[in-house]
């Protein structure tokens, strides 16, 4: 296997954009990360896209990407795996370079919800959970986060202001991020006094309906070396999956997918999670920023709300947590976030997040996630 | 012989008083109450229908009488708020049993004695010895037109027998049906409301055909209401039983354990077949009961049973019906009352 | 929503919640299925869960899915029943603020769904106060 390494990244401001199609907004964030590369080639691309088909009626993203980037009949791979879509295509575009197959891969994920209403919204990102026996009985994501929320809560203490610190600390981040949807600060005042989604949730608990897209240049590092690009490796990848159901999981409050690939990156990396001086995890709803914290091993089980409140995870804090906004403050197109939270990271280490930056970052770790954490996907970054 | 194997009844929570419905309208309420002798009705939620409730029903007939479902033969539901128009309301309880495939269904409808129908329909399977277990369930979600009499009493509720030859907890004895053709109380296709005709529900309807059907039976079997216990008839207020059963010469006490209308309201293909679990659920070995439904249209399906041994062993294996009827009751407001009803409903 | 066919499939987990044993480890799988998740065993022997249990969570959904929008807001919660299969419902004829952790529910059958005044009327399981 060939070490892989970054050499661009691209990324467009998000938020409702009404005037962009899903294929304008793909192709923006990939043309920005050829440039950042300044490659040419391009010998295979993977597209990560949650639902397009019932966003937009769109499927065989495979087909229209490639020809609307003008680069037909560049091979083409759609990845599907809820929210966790951008990151699995990371991963298998790493896949591609590291076995030899290809040389240049173009990683993007971009996802177009606004095109339908709210409540349809509401119920395209539910078809991420068992339709049958979740769907069927009117649950919704914040639904089924709300319940992890109380579990937690009853087992650990967790608090409805400690949730509330999560969604402050990442509009904190997220203000000094130029492409967050939204890029100001809150308060946990506004927090709890804003409307219920599902209870304990609401509305500021829960990331937001995002149009948006981003992407990624991948090459094999000597590649890189010889282009003389400030490069960044992939030092692990991991990936893990978990019943899809929420009442199969044998603890409603621990997050084992994410745990256990975490592990795998790590050990692929020959890291251990003290070494990482980043992370860009998941935070679909403040709940999940908190069971992530735990199942990543930054903090004991049950003590992820305590973590948040210390400041463990603020910026300055030990555990840099979501230092582009997370999901919470940068937007969340489903398809997209996986590979957003790589660029984040990538320009992390290269020293290029301006008010964000963490200082001396050399590894960084994403984590992306499906459903209620049915997949989850780790890759640890390490600056050359 | 034939008779009761297991009965059930299934009553909703939700209840909304007389007086709520008559602020709303500016009616007088304490002579709505006096003069139908009616304080509240059941009103069932939005995700309960007459299927749901056949089946909660049903269910509970069945843990009384403690057979393999398997081996009912015939499954009945008689209602007049059938969910569909055309997809029978028995297949769905009989799945939801687990009676099927081998068993005949048909749902009945005729006014209020839809229930009395089915009944007559699989008791008499049974005693042909065309089927070993019947079912029969009178369920029934109606609605009164807003601001109409009936909004008053058109209430929500289920009641289920099963019918067999072993193990009997109440043997029939007799039936006996008296119906003509009569426009008192009626429902066209694709109309949401019934209409009926005022006063000529009463002495010619009503009146008639219960005084006519309970009469028949009593000659038929050769006896008289002092050899009954308890009597049910069809309750559409709670003035109607005491006045028809003081007409044929029955007494108060006879009538009072199975008339529930005054707190449940008028469960049209429930109303005497509720009264009826009510009944058995307090009465004692060797206890005569006659029991008389009125649907309009119209008719009256009257049954002699006897109370055995048995009834012992069963009352308490599912809840009863007055306990039903008193507990855990969740009071309404008329707007959620409406809503549920969808007497008003959002713009689509 | 799904559709008549898709409905009807699950008709006996709906209706009865009839389940699949694994004859190897015991394990019990609502809806049934081809493979034991806990031992990869491939033969089950039919049963029907319980019908009571303790709420182990449970939310109120209030900014619900097109086709439930008009039930919003309803209580859907996880209850661990007496045989220790974990099932998923609304919770239903219950007031919010009486909703606990550890409360005891049973289960009733009722309607989840109607598609409109013309479309299929979807029934199944719900949650109610034991």
């Amino acid at each position: 296997m060939r070490d892989v390494a970054v050499i661009g990244v691209g990324m467009n401001k998000w938020g409702e954009l009404w005037e962009k199609s899903l294929r304008d907004i793909y192709v923006e964030a990939a043309l920005l990360a050829i440039e950042d590369a300044g490659v040419d080639r391009i010998d295979a691309m993977y597209i990560g896209c949650m639902s397009s088909g019932l966003f937009v009626g769109q499927e065989h993203l495979a087909s229209l990407l490639p020809d609307y980037l003008g680069r037909n009949p560049v091979p083409a791979v759609r990845v599907e795996s809820a929210c966790s879509s951008g990151g699995l295509a990371l991963r298998q575009g790493f896949i591609d370079v590291a076995s030899g197959m290809s040389d240049i891969v173009l990683v993007g994920g971009v996802e177009k919800m606004t095109d339908v209403n709210g409540n349809e919204a509401t119920y395209v990102l539910g078809t991420a959970a068992d339709q049958e026996y979740e769907g069927y009985h009117g649950l919704t994501f914040p639904g089924l986060y709300a319940m992890m929320a109380h579990a937690h809560m009853a087992k650990y203490g967790t608090t409805r202001e400690q949730l509330a610190m999560v969604a402050v600390k990442n509009h904190d981040n997220g203000s000094k991020n130029p492409l967050a949807q939204y890029p100001f600060k809150i308060t946990v005042e506004g927090v709890l006094c804003s409307v219920l989604v599902a209870d304990p949730l609401r509305i500021l608990d829960c990331s937001p309906i995002t149009d948006g897209a981003a992407a990624v240049i991948l090459c094999p590092a000597d590649l890189a070396k010889r282009m003389k690009k400030p490069a960044v490796r992939i030092a692990g990848t991991g990936q893990a999956t978990d019943t899809i159901a929420l009442s199969s999981r044998k603890d409603l409050t621990w997050i084992e997918s994410t745990h256990l690939a975490a592990q795998k990156a790590l050990a692929m990396a020959g890291r251990k999670i003290e070494d990482i001086d980043l992370f860009e995890v998941h935070d679909c709803f403040t709940i999940a920023e908190i069971c992530i914290t735990e199942a990543l091993g930054l903090v004991e089980k049950g003590r992820g709300g305590k973590a948040v409140e210390e400041g463990l995870t603020s910026i300055r804090g030990k555990f840099p947590v979501n230092p582009s906004g997370g999901l919470k403050a940068k937007g969340h197109p489903v398809g997209a976030t996986g590979v957003a939270q790589a660029v984040e990271v990538v320009k992390q280490l290269r020293g290029e997040a301006g008010g964000r930056q963490v200082g001396g970052a050399k590894l960084g770790l994403t984590q992306n996630m499906g459903g209620t954490g049915g997949s989850s996907v780790v890759h640890i970054f390490e600056a050359e | 012989m034939a008779g009761i194997v297991g009965y059930g009844a299934y009553i909703p929570r939700n209840r909304i008083k007389v007086e709520e419905i008559a602020k709303v309208w500016g009616a007088d309420a304490p002579s709505y109450k006096k003069g139908l002798m009616l304080e509240e009705k059941s009103v069932p939620s939005p995700d309960q229908d007459t299927i749901t409730m056949a089946v909660e029903a049903s269910k509970r007939a069945l843990k009384r009488a403690g057979i393999d479902p398997k081996e009912i033969g015939a499954v009945y539901v008689g209602s007049e708020s059938h969910p569909y128009a055309v997809k029978p309301s028995g297949t769905v309880l009989a799945e939801a049993l687990n009676a099927t495939p081998e068993v005949h269904t048909a749902d009945f409808e005729f006014a209020c004695k839809a229930g009395t129908e089915g009944m007559f329909v699989a008791l008499s399977l049974v005693q042909a010895g065309a089927v070993k277990f019947g079912l029969a369930v009178g369920a029934d979600t109606s609605q009164g037109a807003p601001g109409d009499a009936l909004e008053y009493s058109a209430a929500a509720g289920a009641a289920a027998f099963l019918f067999g030859k072993d193990p009997i907890v109440a043997e029939a004895l007799d039936t006996y049906s008296y119906t003509t053709d009569m426009p008192d109380f009626w429902r066209r296709e694709y109309q949401y409301y019934p209409q009926h005709g005022g006063r000529f529900t009463g002495d010619p309807a009503y009146f008639k055909h219960i005084t006519g059907a309970a009469k028949g039976i009593m000659a038929k079997a050769k006896m008289k209401p002092s050899d009954f216990n308890y009597v049910i008839f069809h309750q559409p207020n709670g003035k109607f039983p005491f006045r028809v059963g003081e007409m044929l010469g029955f007494e108060k006490k006879q009538i009072e354990p199975g008339c529930l209308v005054s707190k449940l309201g008028n469960t049209y293909s429930g109303s005497s077949p509720l009264g009826l679990t009510a009944t058995l659920d307090i009465s004692k070995p060797g206890d005569m009961i006659l029991i008389v439904s009125y649907g309009s249209g119209a008719g009256s399906d009257a049954f002699i049973f006897k109370v055995t041994k048995r009834i012992d062993e069963v009352r308490d294996l599912a809840p009863r019906t007055r306990y039903l009827l008193d507990k855990n009751k969740n009071y309404l407001e008329y707007g959620v009352y409406a809503k549920y009803r969808r007497k008003i409903r959002k713009a689509d | 929503m799904p559709t008549p066919s898709r409905y009807w499939r699950e008709i006996p987990q709906r209706y009865r919640l009839e389940a699949g044993k694994c004859t190897n480890c015991g394990y019990v799988c609502f809806p049934p299925r081809l493979v034991c998740p806990q031992c990869g065993g491939r033969e089950f022997a039919a049963t029907k869960l319980a019908d009571s249990g303790k709420v182990i969570t449970y939310t109120i959904i209030r900014v619900a899915p097109h086709q439930y929008v008009d039930q919003a807001p309803y209580a859907v919660g996880i209850a661990e029943l007496d045989d220790g299969v974990k099932l998923t419902a609304q919770i239903v004829d219950c007031n919010f603020e009486d909703l606990k952790i550890g409360m005891r529910v049973k289960i009733e059958f009722r309607k989840i769904y109607e598609e409109g005044e013309a479309g299929v009327i979807y029934y199944g399981y719900k949650f109610v106060q034991e």
